[in-house]
């Protein structure tokens, strides 16, 4: 059936896929015969593969997955319940199963939900409970032993929440609802031409990317020797995105504003020592363990691996180790060559990301960094075409007050607004929703705008601003149109 | 220009934005030998808009000059007649993202309303996607149909008019994500599952009312949808400003040094970033929040279908 093979439908061997099991997520590669770990359990992928994106499995006792069967739910007879826990004591005593007992029932391989059954039978206060709070207490024990694991196909909305969740540090705090604005008031579409300059692990690029659905062009900036795209693999786009994603380094953009580019002194090291260096990716171990494997085989194999697509798909790499290791004095000689090769490809490419900056008509500048914002910000707008919006996250929110009045006192831009979101879940139940108990503290800070024609003489705009910012905030006017 | 791809010069038929100032800009139709008044003085369209180019100062007839900007979803947003109550950008960013929205996806939508939504829906879904919008108001439908034509989306929208809670959206399992803004969403639920393709796909509906995001997530749970899940987000804008304060004059020490506690006379220590910049005050930059802010615009509610 055509369905049937549409792409990205069904999970497939090489995909990036996100194991989720209640609100956890973690980010695996689809591998056959590799050991997972998630959750405190262990299982292997192969069964998985072929079924649909969005099948709940169970973890089978061999550590195979099965999809989990549609179960009715036990019919709730007239339950018995109390009103009130003014009699119930918190003794400890309550549960009669003893740890050992529950080890012993897992190990018979019963199902959880027959172990969550026991322990109700096996609750001396269970039926002394309020409905609500036996409620809760099913909830809760069904959360810990009927183990339930759904494969998602990632997108940004499961990798933000995932990586806020698990490793915010390496997106400089940036929530998810946070992301979301930016993109939004990015105007990130298809057939936009974007400048990104993010030090999230790719993550921003990767959001940036989905929106343009492969339309349009992208010029990722980046510190240091490469950029950092470990999320962006992630998210599993087809090869053609990638053929207008370029990347330039911020170490020549001072260069190439002031007209003396050349590539004379290249960024030291191609991509993949950037990558081992600045990503320990927690939160895909088993990108982790392939990196160290690939560095400890391959001492001259280093250049040729580099040859890969630019995402460094470890993956790939593994399947090839076995070809290698059978070569290795011929490989020698070409990877001189191909070093050669890479280094002229590669001093082409940046000609031509060089050329793209200069036409200054960029669409739009979206800036996530580790960095202060204020020397990014004036330095990329110069590339950004007038009336096109530009977002700048900052973790904390000091330096995008700077930002906003060197921005100022620059001109070329309008509408400068500094703000952040607060996001605050929601627990829905009949006669029981309320807001969640903890809520994140921060999500960061954004400073919007758009930028305008840049006026050569700097007192006109300047003045303009000053007055602006004097002038309260008039009432919002509706169409006017005249014919005269 | 049209609302999903940038263009450089103004033409003849844009919709365009002019910009005065401070969150003061409304929409302009950009049309041969028309006339616009602004408290700066009049726009000729055939010589200060046409063929310039986007982002330019316009200079009014009295002197004072604005910016003539690309229309954007938000930009529009903000400047849209209001038929009804609107979503704004805050929402709708969230909502894009957590609909997992992108180019090619095929959209549900209703109430239309004032297409506030209906815009950004459509410029994340182009230039492959589509968005099908349902409102049950006659003149509404007809206004958006307008709107859309006019801003040269038409071809990536379809508006039915009809109640989405007796008929639905007009399509069947083709949907990747269907929105809700409606008074009874509970009632478009189970068409909502129809619309949404086989394979699943997100809904997300959207309730001021605490009772309706109740019945909302029941009916959700009936029909089987998973990872149910409600929340709100609020924007929450800053002010910068440089902020001077007074110093306190708390007199001077006596001579005999009997002081208790610190010494007065000792003057401050400024390692930190503020200035002396007259006598006794101190001045730093900050981020002031406004005096009110928006403090709730509704609920939203997500959920997956999903076939297992």
């Amino acid at each position: 059936m055509e369905a049937d093979t549409r792409p990205g439908l069904r999970i497939c061997e090489g995909d990036c896929a996100v194991l989720k099991r209640d609100d956890v997520f973690k980010a695996v590669p689809v591998l056959r015969r590799r050991k997972i770990i998630f959750e405190k359990q262990w299982f292997y992928l192969d069964n998985a593969i072929g079924h649909i994106y969005g099948t709940t499995f169970e973890v089978t006792s061999g550590g195979n997955l099965q999809p989990k069967q549609e179960m009715e739910e036990a019919a709730t007879e007239t339950k018995e319940a109390g009103t009130d826990n003014r009699n119930i004591v918190d003794d400890g005593k309550s549960q009669k199963l003893t740890h050992d007992d529950i080890k012993a029932l897992k190990d018979k391989g019963i199902k959880g939900q027959e172990i969550v059954q026991q322990l109700i039978e096996n609750s001396t206060t269970f039926r002394d409970k309020t409905e609500f709070a036996q409620d809760k207490y099913i909830k809760k024990k069904k959360k810990k032993y009927e183990a339930v694991i759904t494969i998602l196909r990632p997108s940004t909305r499961i990798l933000s929440t995932m990586y806020y969740a698990r490793e915010p540090g390496k997106i400089n705090y940036l929530r998810y609802d946070t992301l979301a604005q930016m993109l939004t008031l990015g105007n990130i579409h298809a057939g936009n031409k974007m400048i990104v300059m993010e030090t999230c692990a790719g993550l921003v690029l990767g959001a940036v990317m989905e929106r343009m659905g492969g339309y349009g062009s992208i010029i990722q900036m980046y510190p240091g020797g490469g950029p950092v795209r470990a999320a962006t693999s992630c998210f599993g786009f087809p090869k053609p995105f990638f053929n207008n994603l370029h990347e330039f380094p911020l170490s020549k953009v001072d260069s190439l504003l002031s007209g003396t580019f050349s590539t004379e002194s290249l960024p030291s090291e191609p991509e993949d020592n950037a990558l081992v260096e600045e990503e320990s990716n927690g939160s895909i171990d088993d990108k982790q363990a392939s990196l160290q494997e690939t560095e400890e085989e391959s001492t001259t194999e280093t250049a040729m691996e580099s040859n890969q697509t630019e995402e460094q798909e470890t993956m790939d790499i593994n399947a090839e180790d076995i070809g290698f290791k059978e070569n290795q004095e011929k490989e020698n000689k070409e990877n001189v060559r191909e070093k050669q090769r890479k280094q002229q490809e590669r001093r082409k490419k940046l000609i031509e990301t060089a050329a793209l900056l200069r036409e200054k008509n960029a669409d739009g500048l979206i800036v996530a960094s580790k960095f202060h914002p204020t020397p990014l910000l004036l330095s990329l707008l110069e590339f950004v075409a007038p009336s096109r919006p530009f977002v700048v996250y900052c973790q904390y929110k000091e330096p995008l007050l700077e930002c906003y009045t060197k921005l100022r006192e620059r001109g070329g831009v309008i509408n400068l607004k500094l703000s952040e979101t607060w996001l605050r879940s929601y627990q829905v139940l009949p006669d029981r929703s309320h807001p969640k108990l903890t809520m994140s503290g921060g999500g960061g800070y954004l400073l919007s705008g758009i930028t305008v024609v840049l006026d050569k003489s700097k007192s006109d705009s300047s003045s303009l601003e000053a007055l602006t910012m004097d002038e309260p905030s008039s009432k919002k006017r509706k169409v006017q149109d005249l014919h005269c | 220009m049209s609302f999903v791809e940038y263009g450089d010069t103004i033409k003849d038929g844009d919709t365009a934005i002019v910009f005065l100032g401070h969150e003061s800009m409304f929409p302009v139709k950009v049309q041969h030998g028309t006339v616009t008044q602004t408290k700066y003085g009049v726009i000729r369209h055939s010589t200060d808009l046409i063929g310039k180019k986007y982002g330019s100062k316009v200079t009014c007839s009295k002197g004072g000059w604005v910016f003539i900007l690309h229309p954007t979803p938000e930009l529009w947003t903000m400047n849209l007649p209001h038929r009804t109550q609107i979503l704004y950008s805050t929402d709708i960013s969230i909502i894009t993202m957590m609909l997992e929205l992108k180019p090619g996806s095929i959209v549900c939508e209703s109430g239309t309303g004032s297409g506030s939504l209906s815009h950004a829906l459509i410029r994340t879904v182009a230039p492959t996607g589509h968005l099908y919008t349902v409102e049950f108001h006659q003149q509404r439908a007809e206004k958006a149909r307008e709107e859309f034509r006019e801003h040269g989306v038409e071809h990536l929208v379809t508006v039915t008019n009809q109640d989405v809670c007796k008929n639905g959206f007009g399509v069947s399992n083709v949907a990747d994500a269907v929105f809700l803004d409606i008074p009874s969403p509970w009632e478009a639920i189970g068409h909502a599952k129809s619309a949404l393709k086989a394979e699943g796909g997100r809904i997300c509906s959207f309730s001021p009312c605490i009772e309706q995001v109740q019945r909302t997530c029941l009916a959700m749970e009936e029909h089987g949808f998973t990872e149910i899940n409600t929340l709100e987000i609020l924007l929450r804008v800053y002010n910068v400003r440089t902020i001077s304060l007074q110093i306190p004059d708390l007199g001077k020490a006596s001579e005999d040094n009997s002081s208790i506690g610190f010494d007065s006379s000792n003057p401050s220590d400024e390692g930190s970033p503020c200035t002396n910049l007259q006598q006794g005050t101190v001045q730093f930059k900050s981020g002031v929040p406004l005096r009110e802010m928006v403090g709730h615009t509704g609920y939203l509610t997500f959920a997956t279908k999903s076939l297992f």
